[in-house]
């Protein structure tokens, strides 16, 4: 798969077809990848990678690397298609700029698992057909690959892509997911057991904001916690409750927008279930609305932000949005 | 620095009974900003607002807040205050202590501290106003009347009578509507079609105003003296201009098998059809599901004998835009559908009816030429039964929880009519109650039963059952002599429930005029405004508004029409300052903004940004149309950068008053 990705970006970028390149890069350890542009055949015969551990999506990479008067190529994995799709919609992508290769993802493998499994001194890991291998300092270690894929790959919504001028591989179909599940869980607590259980999640935060960072669904000009003006600025800083708040008003913000694809809770350095706070607001939405995918097509219009003449009436919301 | 002062109103006993006045006026004039603190028992008087007046000019006020009654009720009496004080009207805030505060709660501490807390809102939000300047719009001197029965026609004639233009839009092929399917009418007995055909004649010849037949309305946007409204003009593939009305066409068909929806479907007319004899205009239409030339290319009779020329089997629909000042919906209604009845065996038996199809039955040109016949074997029926409240007062789902209010009467005329013309037939009704509220309606009603021995049986037919030899055995309850009643009727009449016509909810969305749980459009007050609709410029006209008879509906299509001519008479309406705008600086160009939009008022332009690095960016960002946008607000919170803000209500002042509450 990677050297089919690699060939196709080299004739694109040899036929002038494209400028830049937009993958994954290998770092420091094995584990630890990074969005990169390339812009030359060295640098892709060198650093590109796609692997297991490309967990990354890309589109959130994409738009702040984005550059209208130049083409693009930026490979997707499925979420990350639906990101993208999504950004499409909002126009905070230019699709006229971009080339997009499809390409499949059959599960990531979350690095976290297995430190948390006691593992340390890790020197590489090696994933090869239904088993990881994990070379420490002390010795090696091989895990079935679904014990140490990441939650929200074990959950996959979908191996479809909304968004695509060309597929490397199968394309994919929505699947059948467990993923409200741990919503449900929430869901049964009473008021005051929630209510500790997400003080207690959320006390850890340190507002380092890499879940805003890396989210695809916060690309505002000016976010209004950096927005002294907005009001709220000062008050997430007030005390440890409001400082709380700061997800849940995140969460707010990209109800209806967020395709669910995970990045939130990936990049927590704190490891807070974020991603759970907008599971809730997606399968509400799918509740009193009838279901709905932010970013399966372009132009698709939200629930939350829509008007139109047929415009479900309050007392019907409770059934799903059908009289 | 703010100098802000507060008014709180004793409204007699309606807060000072509840509120402890002194103590709010007391507790707030320690608020920050607060520089002066009274009350009064009515701020709203003269002495009241005089005494608003001297505060702003003795201790030169910046803002007030008046807390009184819902902002609905004196918000414009306070604003006028300040201005003629020469305080800008928009540094007004009301705190409603009476609505949302005394009237709802009995214990004066509980209320005190409320009122109090809804006072501190406002001065933290009037300490945040700014001053603003409403401009005026031109008013379109033209109305557009939505619907063309009796309550449309009165108010098309009326307001065409004040001298201006009046468009009246009719989804059928003629204007009349319901009442020209009635054959009498309560309590006079004269016949519907000889009071109704002159009015719409009059409506045809009136040079103010113009008839869009068969046609829809597609869309509506803009506001209040500027609405623009596509209007689509159904293809009737006849050309209007052309048609003379002769007939011949509708004779020479050869589709006769084609159901009559005037009839209701109880007799059959031609493909091309006029529906009756008198209809406005007087033109053919093709009902094209029928058509054989329309269907599959084979006929084409009434194009050969069309003297005129007037079939045009090509014709499509056509949108027309046109420009109103005011909009009237009399949309109407219609009975409810029967489905959920199977008890009276409505879709089993030919020969029970509903009480609008047996006007048809009864009538002179309904399909037995005025002689009641069975639906089924075309005899006389010696014994019929009428059931009252089929799908009114019905709190199950498949009826309505109101009353139809005009069914009671109805009954009574049937009843007397068919005892008048056919004195062998025995007549029963049978009522969960009698309602006769109307000038002569009640004595009207003891004559059916006194002078034409009408049978009225208290209680509710359980079962209609078909039987072998053609007849309708009756099961009732006669709730007075408490025991069963069997009937063998040979028809029986369901006074089925009436509901607004199925095409004023969707309307209702394009003009964003509310209406309750039953589709009924809602008034702007149910007592004081009860022909406009809380939507400014939208006034209502009829059955839309809830049921009535033809007397109420007419009273109402007049009072439509005064309110629409005294909106048009007007050269200029001040708008509304309290609008959206973005800040162009914050705003994504995310479209979310617009497509909540009700009024069509956002749109995007690519602009220019220096940016932080020094280098220029084009950015697509909204820009709001302050004409149209009549500051609803569902922009500034779908806005997730908060770049949407609205004048009057910005994001800061809501922030502002939410921490004064939660203080």
């Amino acid at each position: 798969m990677q050297e089919m990705m690699k060939k196709r970006a080299k004739e694109l970028l040899a036929s002038g077809e494209v400028t830049r390149v937009i993958g994954w890069k290998k770092n420091e350890f094995d584990y630890d990848i990074t969005p990169a542009v390339f812009t030359s055949a060295e640098e892709i015969d060198r650093d590109f990678i796609y692997d297991d551990f490309c967990g990354v999506n890309l589109s959130k990479f994409t738009f702040q690397h984005q550059k209208n008067d130049t083409k693009t190529l930026v490979f997707l994995k499925p979420c990350d298609s639906y990101s993208m799709t999504q950004l499409i919609t909002e126009h905070r992508v230019d699709r006229n700029a971009l080339y997009i290769i499809g390409v499949p993802s059959y599960g990531k493998i979350d690095v976290e698992k297995i430190k948390a499994d006691g593992v340390t001194g890790i020197l590489s890991i090696t994933s090869e057909g239904g088993d990881v291998h994990v070379h420490t300092l002390y010795g090696d270690k091989t895990y079935a690959k679904y014990e140490v894929t990441s939650e929200r790959c074990l959950n996959c919504k979908s191996k479809m892509h909304p968004t695509y001028d060309e597929l490397i591989g199968f394309e994919g179909e929505v699947m059948e997911t467990e993923r409200f599940d741990e919503v449900a869980k929430l869901e049964a607590m009473t008021p005051e057991e929630r209510f500790e259980f997400w003080r207690g999640e959320l006390s850890r935060c340190i507002r380092c904001n890499a879940c805003r960072n890396a989210c695809p669904a916060c690309t505002c000009e000016t976010c209004i916690f950096d927005n002294n003006d907005s009001g709220v600025a000062q008050k997430a800083a007030a005390d440890s409750f409001e400082e709380n708040m700061f997800h849940i008003i995140r969460a707010f913000h990209v109800a209806g927008r967020c395709t669910d694809c995970g990045e939130c809770s990936r990049v927590c350095p704190q490891h807070i279930p974020l991603h759970l706070l907008n599971r809730k607001f997606i399968s509400d939405i799918n509740k009193f609305y009838g279901d709905y995918q932010a970013g399966a097509e372009i132009g698709q219009r939200a629930p939350l932000v829509n008007f139109t003449k047929e415009d479900v009436e309050p007392d019907i919301v409770a059934k799903g949005g059908k009289a | 620095m703010q100098k802000i002062g507060v008014f709180v109103c004793h409204c007699g006993t309606n807060i000072a009974g509840t509120v402890d006045v002194k103590a709010v006026a007391e507790a707030l004039g320690k608020e920050p900003g607060v520089v002066f603190s009274a009350e009064y028992p009515y701020m709203c008087s003269e002495a009241g607002q005089n005494l608003i007046k001297n505060a702003i000019k003795d201790y030169g006020l910046t803002g007030i807040v008046v807390c009184s009654c819902s902002p609905r009720m004196h918000e414009a009496t306070f604003r006028k205050t300040a201005a003629a004080a020469g305080l800008n009207s928009y540094m007004v805030e009301i705190a409603n202590i009476r609505e949302q505060c005394s009237w709802i709660h009995k214990d004066i501490k509980v209320a005190t501290e409320k009122a109090i807390v809804l006072g501190r809102t406002a001065i933290a939000k009037v300490a945040l106003n700014t001053p603003l300047t409403a401009s005026s719009s031109p008013v379109v001197k033209r109305a557009l009347v939505i619907g063309g029965g009796i309550a449309g026609i009165q108010t098309a004639l009326d307001i065409a009578d004040a001298g201006y233009e009046v468009d009246i839009v009719e989804k059928e092929p003629t204007i009349g509507g319901k009442m020209a399917q009635i054959d009498k009418t309560f309590p006079t007995l004269d016949c519907a079609a000889c009071i109704l055909t002159p009015k719409m004649v009059d409506c045809a010849q009136n040079e103010k105003i113009h008839i869009y037949s068969y046609s829809e309305v597609e869309s509506v946007k803009g506001f209040v003296g500027n609405f623009t409204v596509s209007i689509k003009k159904k293809a009737r593939y006849v050309d209007e201009t052309k048609c003379t009305g002769c007939g011949l066409c509708t004779e020479k068909c050869p589709m006769k098998k084609t159901p009559n929806l005037f009839n209701l479907g109880l007799d059959n007319r031609s493909a091309i059809y006029i529906p009756f004899a008198q209809a406005i205009p007087k033109v053919a239409t093709i009902d094209a599901d029928y058509c054989n030339m329309l269907k599959n290319g084979k006929c084409g009779v009434c194009s050969k004998v069309c003297a005129a020329g007037a079939i045009d089997y090509k014709q499509k629909d056509q949108i027309i835009e046109e420009k109103y000042g005011a909009i009237v919906v009399a949309t109407g209604f219609n009975p409810i559908k029967l489905d959920g009845y199977d008890e009276f065996a409505y879709n089993e038996s030919p020969d029970v009816v509903t009480s609008l199809e047996l006007e048809r039955l009864m009538n002179a040109a309904g399909p037995n030429g005025g002689t009641l016949l069975r639906p089924s074997d075309k005899t006389h029926p010696k014994t019929i039964v009428f059931v009252q409240c089929v799908g009114s007062r019905d709190t199950t789902d498949c009826g309505k929880p109101y009353c139809s209010k005009i069914c009671c009467m109805y009954t009574a005329k049937h009843a007397m009519l068919i005892r008048d013309k056919y004195p062998d037939t025995e007549v029963y009704v049978f009522y969960i109650d009698v309602r006769t509220p109307g000038k002569n309606f009640d004595e009207f009603y003891r004559r059916a039963v006194e002078e034409y021995g009408v049978h009225y049986i208290k209680g509710m037919v359980g079962k209609v059952m078909p039987q072998p030899d053609g007849k309708l055995l009756v099961r009732a309850a006669d709730l007075i002599m408490n025991e069963q009643v069997m009937i063998n009727a040979d028809m029986v009449v369901l006074a089925a429930a009436i509901e607004p016509d199925k095409t004023a909810r969707p309307l209702a969305t394009m003009l964003t005029a509310s209406m309750d749980t039953n589709d009924f459009f809602t008034e702007a007050h149910p007592k004081l405004r009860p022909v406009e609709s809380p939507t400014a410029g939208i006034f209502l006209s009829g059955v839309c508004q809830g049921p009535k008879d033809i007397p109420e509906t007419v009273a109402q299509a007049s009072a439509a029409a005064a309110k629409v001519i005294g909106l048009l008479a007007k050269d200029k309406l001040l708008s509304n300052p309290c609008v959206a705008h973005s800040d162009e600086n914050l705003c994504n160009g995310c479209s979310s903004c617009e497509r909540v939009c009700p009024y069509g008022a956002i749109s995007y332009v690519d602009k220019e940004f220096r940016m932080p690095d020094r280098t220029t960016k084009i950015r697509r960002v909204a820009s709001v149309n302050a004409a149209v946008c009549q500051g609803c607000g569902a922009c500034t919170v779908a806005c997730p950068s908060g770049a949407m803000d609205l004048s009057g209500f910005s994001n800061k002042q809501i922030m502002a008053e939410v921490d004064a509450i939660c203080r």
